[in-house]
């Protein structure tokens, strides 16, 4: 048995490997470090992150495949590599005060952002189960530990652990699902499951049937899809903020991507039986995710159902399926990715160790103290909304177009409905901003001002805008990357 | 060997109920202790002697070895804490489980649930070629890659440790001061 690595092999995974190491760099540099400051390590992070993006920017258009096929950049891969990377780049420029303040001094925090942004690398880029699998570990496990961060708060720690139970529950199912599929079809590479699946025998097998329900169980509990958001918001308000804004974009684009490689590359031949299934969680997720957030008076856990709606937002993309849809899938979580940090910069900049603001009352004419910054959360807001000229609305309106244009006009209207019915919770931030007067226990205060944070908003801002103006560019990119997806499968 | 493989099922299952039902979390553990061993037997009957010492060595060994010292560090006073009394959401389990399993057991069951095409590794070469041979030879060629990333993994799971470990030692000492 001969074999060698290439120069294919290594280049392949060239971007998720510069944030391993780098990872350990800033590891090794915290043993060095003063103390509690830890702002060297944030930008030595930030540059990390740029020079694995302009890798990954350098292996586009090569079609560069490794280790057997069982990696592969394709232009898919790419684009969400760079969504990711974006993400995690805001969250460390949102970090930096809020780390600094609360004297959460960790150089680990950075290693971790790393660790789990090359794992969501890893898994978007992986075609075969047992590496989409150790990538989405790396991920969950970082996640665990980042929710888990600050010292002695019983919140953090209440987030963290439930995280961990919840989330070790549904990778058991995870892997009992991808262990049937392999049962079923003698592989875990996703191009000969897809092989196995086309032949009508194997159709019939009842394995393969629960192996793919099993993996849409484990999948709907990591992007928290209803009926497996329950965890959401009790994780999402107990976590530190930054790691909040992280978990609500970052992994769920990655635990989509991942899917939407497994259902179309490996499980293309079933698509009629798991869009149905899809459907009906759509449409639950949806309505389910806006229900709640109406009656939120704490904005970290509207944000958390929120992002459950926008999933759901998401998966009619997935449900409609073809070009279009799926394009838009990463049209929308780039631009999701855009307002949501954007929204919790905000929520970021206005707190401090002494008065964390995230209740609607907290900002109870805020708009007059500091109005640069609600007219960048007004923006965030309307683009959560689905109002024109904002990235969301574009999003929207291409998600909803191609489900129509596939026939799956009720599925739209139900999307459309609800969110109508976010309106309310929106503008309500909006409506506290602007047009209520600040009362003596919620005192407007003037922010401490911070660059990186007005770096992360003002360019979130910007990126939403953009997005909202300009979609045609971003959406011929995103339509483009996901046709070699569709004709592999 | 039928009557082996219905021995050590029983076993494992019998294990698995202790595991849930019991009370004291360290008869709970040693429960669990039992089940992963009658896995291990399992798999002789089927002749991977190579997974069944594993499973013995690293989760029978050293995993609950563990999880025990965990339990006893913890020094739990009443062993009655962590397990709730009837309630709904334990009927609702309870059934859901019970749907789970009659599913599980209708598909294994199936005419139709056949198992996919062998692999190039069938029992045979697996016996001459020899399974530590075999299982090494591949880890370090066809699977390299998920090999090396799943050292990042347990790396991130150290880190994860230490982090929240640390912080429970340094809170008393700061206390004290």
């Amino acid at each position: 048995m001969s074999f060698t690595l290439s120069a294919a092999d290594f280049l392949s995974v060239l971007p998720e490997s510069i944030l391993f190491a780098m990872g350990m760099v800033v590891l090794v540099f915290e043993m060095f470090g003063t103390g509690r400051d830890t702002r060297n390590l944030a930008y030595l992070s930030l540059l990390s992150l740029l020079v694995s993006g302009f890798a990954l920017h350098r292996l586009a258009g090569r079609g560069i495949t490794g280790f057997g096929g069982s990696i592969t950049a394709d232009p898919f891969a790419i684009v969400l590599g760079m969504i990711f990377l974006l993400v995690v780049a805001l969250i460390v420029l949102v970090s930096i005060r809020y780390l600094h303040d609360r004297g959460v001094g960790h150089g680990e925090y950075y290693a971790l952002l790393l660790f789990a942004c090359g794992g969501m690398m890893l898994m978007v880029s992986s075609t075969d189960l047992l590496t989409i699998f150790i990538g989405l570990e790396i991920l969950s496990i970082s996640s665990y530990v980042l929710c888990g961060l600050i010292q002695g708060d019983l919140r953090s720690n209440e987030s963290a652990l439930k995280y961990f139970l919840l989330g070790a529950f549904a990778t058991g199912f995870l892997l009992y699902g991808m262990v049937l599929l392999y049962g079923a079809t003698g592989s875990i590479r996703l191009p000969e499951i897809a092989a196995a699946v086309n032949r009508s025998e194997v159709r019939g097998n009842p394995m393969i049937w629960y192996g793919l329900g099993l993996i849409l169980v484990g999948f709907g509990f990591k992007i928290a899809l209803v009926p497996f958001h329950m965890w959401t918001p009790d994780v999402y308000e107990g976590a530190p903020t930054p790691v909040t804004a992280f978990l609500s974009s970052a992994p769920k684009a990655a635990g989509f991507g991942a899917l939407i490689r497994i259902l179309t590359e490996g499980l293309g031949a079933l698509t009629p039986e798991w869009s149905q299934v899809l459907w009906v969680v759509a449409a639950l997720t949806m309505t389910v995710g806006n229900a709640l957030a109406l009656q939120q008076d704490n904005i970290k856990r509207m944000l958390a159902y929120s992002s459950i709606a926008h999933a759901g937002y998401i998966l009619v993309a997935l449900v409609a399926g073809g070009r279009d849809s799926l394009g838009g899938v990463l049209f929308y979580l780039l631009a999701y990715a855009f307002m949501n940090s954007g929204a919790f910069a905000v929520l970021i900049l206005a707190s401090s160790p002494v008065r964390e603001r995230v209740t609607f009352e907290d900002y109870r004419g805020y708009g007059y103290v500091e109005p640069a910054l609600a007219l960048a959360m007004v923006v965030f807001m309307l683009s959560l909304t689905g109002i024109p000229l904002t990235a969301g609305f574009a999003g929207k309106f291409q998600i909803f177009k191609s489900a129509i244009d596939k026939g799956y006009v009720w599925l739209a209207v139900i999307g459309l409905l609800n969110s109508v019915v976010s309106v309310y919770y929106y503008l309500r931030m909006i409506v506290v901003m602007y047009m209520q007067r600040p009362t003596a226990e919620h005192p407007p205060e003037r922010v401490v001002p911070s660059v990186p944070l007005y770096v992360a908003v003002a360019a979130s801002a910007l990126g939403v805008l953009y997005l909202g103006v300009f979609p045609a560019g971003w959406l011929e990119l995103s339509v483009r990357s996901v046709t070699s997806l569709l004709a592999g499968g | 060997m039928l009557v082996f493989f219905y021995l050590f099922a029983a076993a494992a299952v019998l294990g698995a109920l202790g595991v849930l039902l019991l009370r004291n979390p360290v008869y709970c553990a040693l429960s669990l202790v039992a089940t992963m061993s009658a896995l291990g037997g399992v798999f002789i009957l089927l002749n991977q002697e190579f997974v069944a010492a594993i499973q013995i060595l690293i989760y029978a060994g050293a995993i609950m070895v563990l999880f025990l010292f965990v339990i006893m560090l913890l020094n739990l006073r009443s062993d009655e804490q962590f397990i709730a009394r009837w309630n709904p959401g334990k009927v609702v389990g309870i059934a859901m489980a019970l749907v789970i399993l009659a599913q599980l057991v209708g598909v294994f069951t199936s005419a139709s649930a056949t198992l996919g095409p062998a692999g190039e590794y069938p029992a045979e070469r697996i016996a001459k070629e020899g399974a530590v041979e075999i299982v090494g030879g591949l880890l370090v060629t066809q699977y390299v890659l998920p090999f090396e990333v799943a050292s990042i993994l347990l790396m991130v799971a150290i880190i994860g440790a230490v982090v929240i470990a640390k912080r429970q030692i340094a809170k008393p000492s700061q206390e004290g001061r």
